[in-house]
């Protein structure tokens, strides 16, 4: 249970340094904008998400629902 | 219901063919550029879901778990530029999905087939969103309804969007708020004398209805590390209350007694997950995603997924992907049979215990210069196909096609 909030300090860290030291120029860019490198869920996983929001226990911070909207848990 | 179908073909043709009869826009090497609302995209999604399983919660935590998904959504995104650089994006969205659940038909397994057997879900919903060109700062806001035979909800957002470090690093920010309320239907052997079936088919008698709140926030962080990698860090920190448990779901105790479900009426959640993509090569990106999982019911979750996007041109790829969850399960479970008559909560829904899953498949994407089949407006198809094994004997298949129209 402790872990987890120094689990989330330290990648706020370990993120927060890398923005101050990083800088990719927009014309290095060409491989991060690709299609497949997109930081969030494909369209097609939208249901995918529906069902497993249904079938497990945990839910969210995965582009679905986190919970409500629906007869779902 | 052969009602609703064809009224969503209509509506996907109509946007489709006024959308063919726009006149292809002119190029312009000057700065000048269109003020008038246009279509950006349109999006359509429909899935066939399939399971099969032998511990439903309706039955106690025993009997058949078959059930069939047909969902579909359809949205557009318009956008139209102000004067001062911004631009006002509104995306409409509508959403079919139809079920026929064996394990919902023994809430009353004495009639021949109940109204709970199956169901259709229909959930409207609009985003509207203000985005600077120049920065990609942007705020908005979103209203959505959603109905079912026994449930509806009203749901509202706000949205934020922070850009900065040279478009380095994103900062996202979402808050939403649904308002649901649910008809109490109860398992047929367990209603107190007058109390309703919630049929309205073949018993009119009234059912009291429950509320359940959710409020969720969502915090995301996407940097940019190097040219090949960036990553998300994402916190969705959430709340429920009201009726949380399903109350023509059954548990049967050690007495031999039997109750409906009953759940604490409120729920904390937190999720916390980490996305990391990397360029490999021109042929191979490598996506990942964790996150763990808890909440104030005792469950806690690994969940971990890779997918490998295998390109064999700059518009063809094929993404085969794995993913693991485990999940300790609520404190309140326990299989059929075994509740203490002493528990003041108390749940047999598999869903909710202690398990392990698998889930495996691919993704087909094709997304040519020229459009689909040469057509030029069918600009992306994806396919995607996954198998689920769950540790308690569960097993499903989905198919998704995915089309997207410029």
């Amino acid at each position: 249970m402790k872990k987890i909030p120094l689990l989330i300090l330290s990648f706020a860290i370990i993120t927060c340094s890398m923005s101050a030291c990083s800088s990719v120029k927009a014309y290095q860019k060409n491989r991060i904008n690709d299609s497949e490198m997109e930081l969030s869920a494909r369209k097609s996983q939208k249901f995918e998400q529906s069902f497993q929001l249904y079938r497990e226990g945990g839910s969210g911070a995965n582009g679905g629902k986190s919970g409500g909207g629906c007869g779902c848990n | 219901m052969r009602k609703i179908y064809l009224g969503v073909l209509a509506l996907y043709l109509g946007i489709l063919s006024s959308h063919a009869q726009t006149a292809a826009p002119v190029k312009d090497t000057s700065n000048y550029e269109t003020r008038k609302l246009k279509v950006d995209e349109v999006n359509f999604v429909s899935a066939y879901y399939h399971q099969n399983g032998n511990n439903s919660a309706v039955t106690g935590g025993i009997g058949t778990e078959n059930l069939t998904d047909f969902a579909n959504t359809l949205d557009v995104q318009l956008s139209k530029l102000t004067g001062n650089g911004h631009k006002n994006t509104f995306t409409f969205e509508l959403g079919i999905d139809h079920y026929t659940s064996a394990s919902s038909d023994k809430i009353d397994p004495y009639s021949v087939s109940s109204a709970s057997r199956q169901d259709t879900r229909v959930y409207p919903s609009i985003n509207w969103t203000n985005s600077n060109e120049k920065t990609g700062n942007a705020y908005g806001f979103s209203l959505s309804y959603s109905h079912e035979f026994d449930y509806q909800s009203k749901g509202f957002g706000f949205n934020l969007t922070r850009v900065f470090n040279n478009k380095n690093t994103q900062f996202d920010f979402k808050a939403q708020a649904f308002l649901d309320t649910w008809k109490v239907i109860l398992p047929v052997e367990l209603r107190p004398p007058g109390y309703g079936s919630g049929s309205n088919r073949d018993d009119r008698t009234p059912v009291p209805n429950a509320p359940r709140n959710s409020f969720s926030t969502s915090l995301s962080l996407s940097q940019v590390i190097s040219t090949r990698l960036q990553a998300a860090f994402i916190v969705e920190p959430s709340y429920q209350k009201g009726l949380l448990a399903t109350k023509y779901q059954r548990d049967y105790f050690t007495d031999g007694s039997e109750r409906v479900e009953n759940l604490p009426g409120g729920r904390y959640k937190l999720p916390v997950a980490v996305r990391l993509n990397y360029f490999l090569d021109d042929h191979f990106v490598i996506r990942t995603f964790y996150r763990y999982y808890m909440d104030n019911w005792g469950i806690r979750a690994h969940t971990a997924e890779i997918e490998v996007p295998i390109k064999f041109s700059s518009f063809a790829s094929v993404s085969p992907f794995y993913r693991y969850n485990t999940q300790q399960g609520t404190r309140y479970f326990t299989p059929y049979g075994l509740h203490n008559p002493t528990d003041v909560f108390y749940t047999s829904d598999y869903d909710l215990s202690t398990l392990h899953s698998n889930f495996v498949g691919a993704n087909l994407r094709l997304s040519p210069p020229n459009g689909i089949f040469g057509w030029q407006h069918l600009n992306t198809l994806e396919l995607r196909y996954g198998h689920y094994m769950r540790s308690t004997g569960l097993n499903s298949d989905i198919l998704t096609l995915a089309l997207k129209f410029k």
